[in-house]
Order: structure tokens, then sequence, then C-alpha cells
């Protein structure tokens, strides 16, 4: 056996390596420059209480998350079943930005697989999003009640992530507060 | 209860291929030839099982069986009954229940013909491939059981994602993964090559058409996905380097060198490890492949709904195959004995070794631009992607050579090549290419340089290739042309065809986005479009506004041009249906955009208009080449290879 025949094992034991670092990385996760600042102002329209204003505020009565979905948005539903679970659980406020939606779409949407939300606010013209760095949904803030932006899960929430990230952050901010 | 006994004949399958693994190697390792002889009935077994939970699965979609997951998750019930099939293999749990299945009839097609095989090497392959169902059927009854349960059962499904719902998705899958499955018999024949430490001329013949079957998959795979892209996404492209479009060409560009150093270790007794090696690589790149669109490592639009314990699984298939076989190759590659004398550079052996390093660097740029940014974000580089242009830059320079190495190496013999003959036989090959480039590049003007390069090599390899037949067809030659050498000419003839194609469309492409109100006409290259409205209507599962576009030449109205918006009620996002019109040496293409007043379906509307000279030759090239792999895997001294001992090298077939 000669080091000519062993350096094609040796390149792909390099890759390998490689591929397990890659393996802990998240291509689809950039940096969110908004974790750890105050979460930008809103006002918008309820969804199904037009006449009623979601702001700010409202969300930080206490530790919530505010979830950027849409009736258009496939991934979404598969999140839903995970964030029903938690409004029903109790666990957390869930607060909804429906995100350039028909509201009628968004209102047939919740019924059609149930309304985890305390209440969704209608971003039409996605402006609160773009304050919010959105760009895609399902994307999800956690904000504790000093209004700073704790968390943000891009994507879909996995159980993995509800279970191992978002759920101990939850409950961290809520001992502390 | 059907998806139930789909579950248990998968798991007896993994069971049947484990037996097929462990008894023939340990068979062929203590000389107990009973033992040995258990691989082939352990492969129909296995093969009957696999066969069986497909079908089930299968038939829970034909069925709208809601209470399975992955069926709830990917059908609906007014999906069409076609795409309830084809959305078998439409995500990650039944595609790879796809990729066992396929793997399961590629090893009962081997073990049928093993019975021509020494009885240790066709127990090794078979083994071989046995261990690889194990790792596939583990991998899918552990992390991506296709056959769970979703209780309480979802009262509709959640739909096939649209973008699959087109013809040319049915097939695409099927036929990448019979080209990646395929490339395991090579790598289980190089197995049985490094464990037995024999390496011969008839090696060589059992592994060639093997390897040219799964390579002729693999090329109608890559061309039809490239076909689908250009008509559904509206972009006018036909390759994007995508890293899910890397992986399955990176294969592809080896199994292509593989294909060629195996005729020398045929033809010449060389090459031998080499050989060895890229047969690894191969099925190296086909598992890597799987690993980079199924564990979420690298960004694409087509990578599946990705999970880290997959990936985990995955990379250790990956591991276990690659660093294995390579482990071995470290260790035993130095037995093999190549025939007696080196490699002269100028002769048959020589440039296709030459052809070796081009094929081989190629694929390397492909998968370092494709793993590059992996790199830097695992080195704490942050996030960057390496577009187009670099593979372009490094590409095009690198395909050229082989091009014209193709049209040299029909006219130069093994051992040595004759300068006279290559003069007397590519003289006219030459003239001919050149004189037409000189034509095409008058004609094309602007763009002249690149269309003449491009029409230039292509006719230089068609003319090339179509020597010895067209000789043969006119009585004057002494010699039979087998279907191999039939079969290769053809393949080379696609290459100059997809060459031509290749190099006009992205030189003298043209394109317009306008944006136009009912009865207003816009000109492109020569060509008047004028946009007459957009009706609606329904499809079976889903509402499409169709636009009609009238296309004219010279006032002559030739096509009225269809493209559509369909909206699928389950996604936001419209899917596109391009329209064109064909002729050979041009598509006019138009894709529907955005309605630009408010949403409003009767006011302006943008449209895309593109004029793209020879674009089919790029398919009818690959197809060709395919077709070509096909006529030369069914050479007839492959099927008697074996029987009768052959001689090293043999003179009588020297076109190959």
């Amino acid at each position: 056996m000669n080091a000519k025949r062993l350096a094609p094992l040796a390149i792909v034991l390099a890759l390998i390596a490689v591929f397990g670092v890659g393996l802990t990385l998240k291509p689809g996760e950039i940096p969110s420059p908004l974790i750890g600042k105050p979460a930008p102002t809103f006002e918008l329209p309820v969804l199904g209480q037009p006449d009623q204003l979601l702001t700010l505020d409202t969300v930080t009565r206490q530790v919530s998350l505010l979830n950027v979905w849409g009736s258009w948005c496939i991934a979404c539903r598969v999140e839903h079943p995970l964030l029903m679970q938690l409004a029903a659980d109790n666990v957390v406020p869930i607060y909804g930005l429906n995100w350039k939606d028909e509201p009628t779409a968004a209102q047939r949407w919740l019924q059609r697989h149930g309304d985890p939300y305390v209440a969704s606010g209608q971003d039409l013209a996605g402006n609160v999003a773009i304050d919010y760095g959105v760009y895609g949904a399902p994307e999800t803030f956690l904000i504790d009640k000093a209004g700073i932006i704790r968390h943000k899960h891009i994507g879909p929430i996995t159980e993995d992530a509800l279970n191992n990230t978002l759920l101990p952050m939850i409950r961290e901010l809520q001992a502390a507060s | 209860m059907i998806p139930e006994l789909g579950h248990f004949a998968l798991c007896l399958a993994t069971g049947l291929a484990l037996v097929q693994w462990l008894v023939p190697t340990a068979g062929a390792v203590t000389r107990r030839w009973r033992w040995a002889a258990v691989a082939q009935p352990a492969a129909v077994g296995q093969f009957i099982f696999v066969a069986f939970a497909f079908a089930a699965l299968t038939y829970a979609f034909i069925v709208k069986d809601f209470s399975v997951a992955y069926v709830a998750a990917n059908s609906n019930s007014e999906l069409p009954l076609m795409y309830r099939i084809s959305a078998v293999w439409g995500a990650h749990e039944g595609s790879l229940l796809l990729w066992a299945l396929m793997l399961s009839v590629w090893t009962l097609a081997v073990s049928v013909s093993a019975r021509r095989l020494p009885s240790d090497v066709g127990a090794i392959v078979i083994a071989t491939m046995g261990a690889v169902s194990v790792a596939f059927l583990l991998f899918t009854i552990l992390t991506s059981n296709p056959f769970e349960r979703l209780i309480p059962a979802a009262a509709d499904g959640n739909d096939l994602n649209p973008l699959l719902q087109d013809p040319g998705l049915i097939i695409h899958p099927p036929m990448l993964y019979m080209g990646y499955v395929g490339f395991s018999v090579a790598f289980s024949f190089a197995i049985a090559a490094l464990i037995t430490g024999r390496l011969d001329t008839a090696w060589a013949r059992w592994t060639r058409p093997w390897t040219t079957t799964a390579w002729l998959f693999l090329t109608i795979g890559i061309a039809l996905g490239s076909w689908w892209a250009y008509n559904e996404l509206g972009w006018g492209g036909w390759w994007f380097w995508d890293p899910v479009e890397n992986a399955s060409f990176m294969p592809w560009l080896v199994g292509t060198a593989l294909i060629h150093s195996l005729a020398v270790t045929e033809k010449r007794g060389l090459l031998k490890s080499w050989t060895v090696l890229l047969a690894i690589s191969a099925f190296a790149l086909s598992l890597l492949g799987t690993f980079l669109v199924r564990s979420g490592v690298l960004v694409s639009v087509h990578a599946f709904a990705t999970d880290p314990q997959r990936g985990v699984f995955v990379l250790a298939i990956f591991t276990f195959f690659v660093a294995g076989s390579l482990l071995l190759y470290a260790l035993r590659a130095g037995k093999f004995q190549s025939s007696a004398g080196g490699i002269a550079l100028f002769s048959r052996e020589g440039l296709l070794l030459l052809n070796n390093v081009f094929l081989t660097v190629a694929a390397l740029a492909v998968l370092l631009g494709t793993l590059y940014p992996l790199f830097v974000d695992a080195l704490g580089g942050g996030k960057l992607s390496v577009g187009p242009p670099y593979f372009n830059a490094v590409f095009v320079p690198l395909t050229i050579p082989l091009v014209v190495l193709v049209g040299l190496a029909s006219a130069v013999s093994w051992k040595r090549g004759k300068m006279e003959r290559v003069r007397s036989q590519l003289w006219l090959p030459g003239a001919i290419a050149a004189s037409l480039a000189v034509v095409a590049a008058v004609v094309a003007g602007g763009q002249w340089m690149a269309v003449g390069l491009a029409v230039l090599l292509g006719v230089w390899a068609i003319a090339t290739a179509l020597y010895d037949p067209v000789k043969t067809v006119l009585g004057r030659s002494r010699v039979k042309l087998g279907r191999a050498a039939w079969g290769m000419s053809l393949a080379h003839i696609g290459l100059g065809i997809f060459v031509i194609g290749v190099g006009i469309v992205s030189a003298a492409s043209i394109e317009k986005d306008v944006r136009l109100n009912i009865g207003e006409t816009e000109s492109l290259g020569g060509y008047d479009f004028t946009f007459m409205g957009v009706r609606e209507a329904p499809g079976p599962n889903y509402t499409a506004r169709i636009g009609a576009v009238e296309a004219a030449r010279g006032g002559q109205t030739f096509a009225e041009l269809a493209p559509e918006k369909r909206l699928y009620p389950s996604q936001q996002n419209p899917m596109t249906e391009a329209s064109t019109h064909i002729l050979p040496w041009r598509d006019v293409y138009v894709s529907l955009g955005e309605p630009l007043e408010d949403g409003d379906v009767r006011g302006a509307w943008s449209l895309r208009l593109y004029v793209k000279p020879f674009i089919r030759w790029i398919w009818l090239g690959s197809f060709l080449m395919a077709l070509g792999g096909g006529i030369a895997a069914s050479d007839k001294r492959y099927r008697l290879a074996g029987r009768k001992a052959v001689p090293a090298l043999d003179n009588t077939a020297a076109a190959q």
C-alpha cells in the first residue's frame, strides 16, 4: 500500500468531516439583527374585527409569540398543529401577523384548520413584515414583556425547535418576569 | 390494513437484504459455494417484498387513504389519478421507497445474469448490492416510514406540490434514480474485483453494459429535468447550476469517464485501478447527491423537506460505503497487474486517458462550486452562494478540448496512432466543420465568435463520428461494425448536436420583458407578438388564466400561443406554464407574468418573450446520447462475455 492509493480515502474523510460540521449548521438560518433589540411598533386592524387594533403594547402584556402566517402559505400548515397544541395547553399567548393575505381567505383558513391566535393583525401591504425583516412565512418571533425580541425562528416550527429552543426560552422569560 | 402489510413487507425485505449481503459474503470468503448460492434467491425475495411495499403505497394513493400521513401530505381528493400515482415518489419518504425498488430491480437483473459470472464474483456483486439495500431500507424504515398512520385521519389531503404536477416530472425522478442506483452495479463489480484481486478483460466486459445502461438512464433523467425547468419555470433557461442539478451532473461526468476508461481496461488491460476508482466515485457521487438533497446542508430550490436526523443517517451510509470501499481500494488496488507496456499519448488509450482527465477535472470543478458555500460556512466564513458565472467560466474551457478529442480519437488506433491515417480520415470532417462554422458565423452576425466555435466543435464531433458508419454503409469497410460501434457513433453525434445547441442558445438567445395592453404588439428579433387578452378556465384541480398571444413574422401570423398561470387552491404562488412554438432551429417562447393594474385580468399584463435558437438540439442531442448508450449496451459480445476466454486485445472491432 502506498500513499498514492490512500489519497482518495484521505480526501473523502476530510469531506465527511466538513459534512458533519455542515449538518450542525442551518443554511436557511440567517441571523436576524433584531434579536436583543426592541420589537418594531405596529398598529394593525384585527382579523375578523377590523374596527379594533392590534398593537405591540397588547403583545407585550405577557411573554408572547408573534407568528407570521398566511392562508397562502403551505409551510404554515406544517407548524399549525404545534401552534394549536401550544394554544390549547395555554403555554404562551400567540399573536398572528397575517401577512399579505385576503382577510376572507385568512378567516376561512382559520375556520378550517383552527385558530391558535389570541388575535391576528392584518398586514395587508406587508409594511410591518418589512419592519420585522420577514422574508418568508412562517416566521416566529419570541418577544418578552419589555418588548425585546429574544428569538426568531425561520420556517415551520418543528417539535425539536419547540422543545429544545423555544419552550426553554419561554419558561426562562416567564420565570424572570 | 394494506399500509400495515406494506410496512411489514418492507421489514421482511430488509431481513432478506441482510441475508443477501452476509451469507454470500461469508460463503465467498470461506469458499462455501452453497452459501454463495443463497445470493440469488435472496435477491429475488427482496425484490418481491419491496415491490409489494411499493404497490401497497401506490394503492393507498389510488384509493385516497388519507389515514396514511404521507398520502395525506402529498395527495388530495381532487388530484387526477395520474398524479396520485406519481405522488408516490413526490416527496422524501416515497422517493426513498422508489430508490429501494429500483435497487432491487437492478439486483434482480444482475442476479439473473450472474450465472455467466464466476461464482465468487457473482456472489460478492450481489452481496454488495444487498448491503446497499440494507442501508436504504433501514433508512426508510427508521427515519422515513411512508406507511405511518395519521390519527385521526385527515378529511382531505394537503395536495401534491403543484410544481410536481407535470408529465415531465412523473418520469424525471424514476429515470434519475435508475441512473443513480444503476451505478451501484459498477460499484459492486469494483468491490468484487478488489476482494478477489482479479480484474481482467472479462471483468471489464461484464461491467461495461451495466455501467452504460445506468449512464443512459441518468442522461435521460437529467435531460428531462432540464426540459421541465424550461417549460415550467418560465425563465426560458434550461440549466441553472443549482446544487441539486449539480448533484445529478457529477455522477454523470464521472460515469462518462468510467465508460471510456472501461473501454481501455477491456481492450488493453490498462488503467485498472483507475477504472475501479472511477466506479467507486460514480456511486459515491450518487450517494453524495442523496446526502445533499435530503440533509438540508445546502439551500436549493428542490431540496426535500429536511430533517437533521436524516442527514446524519445518510452521512453514515455515505461514510460506510465510500470510506469503506476506498479503504479496500488502498489495501488491494496494488494487486492489479496492468498489461505490459505503458501508454503512448498518441494512441486511442492515450487520448481516452486525456478524456478522463478532463471529465474528472470538470466533475471536481462542479463539486468544488457546489460545496464551496458549505466549506466557507463550516469554517465560519458565513453564508454565500456560487453562481452560474463561476460554473460557466470553469466548465466551458474544460469541455472544449473534450469535444476536440472525441473527433481525434476516432482516427487514432490502439497502442500507437498513425499520422497518415489521422490525416486521411480527418481532413474531410475537419473541412466540413470549418466551412459550416464560417457560414454560421456569417449568419450569426454579432455573436459570430461563439456561434462559429459551437458549430465548428459540434460539426467536428458529428462528422468524425459519421466516418465509420458512412464507410460501412457505402460498403467500403473491411470490418463489420458491431452494435457497440454504432452506439458509440450515435452517442458522439448526439454530443455534437448537444454542443451546437448549447453554444447557439447561450450566445444568440434574445429576450424581453414587456408590458402589454390588449391589442398591443411588441417586436423581438423579427417576430411580432400581439397580446389578445387573458381568459380564465378551470382545470381538474386548479384554475388557469390563459393568455392569448399571436406570434407573427413578416405580417403572417404563424402561431397562437397560450401561456398559462395556474392557481392551485393549496398554494398562493401561481405556477407558470410557458407556451412555445417549436421549429427545429428555434423556439418562440412566451410566459405570462402578472396583471399590472391591481390584479385586473382585463388590463395590461407583464409578459416575457424569448426567441431561443437551436434549443431543441440540447434535448435531441441528449436523447441521441442515451439511445447510443442503449445500442452499445446491447452489443452481443457482452452477452457472450464469460462463456469463452477472451484475449486482452481484440482487433476485430477497431472502432471502439
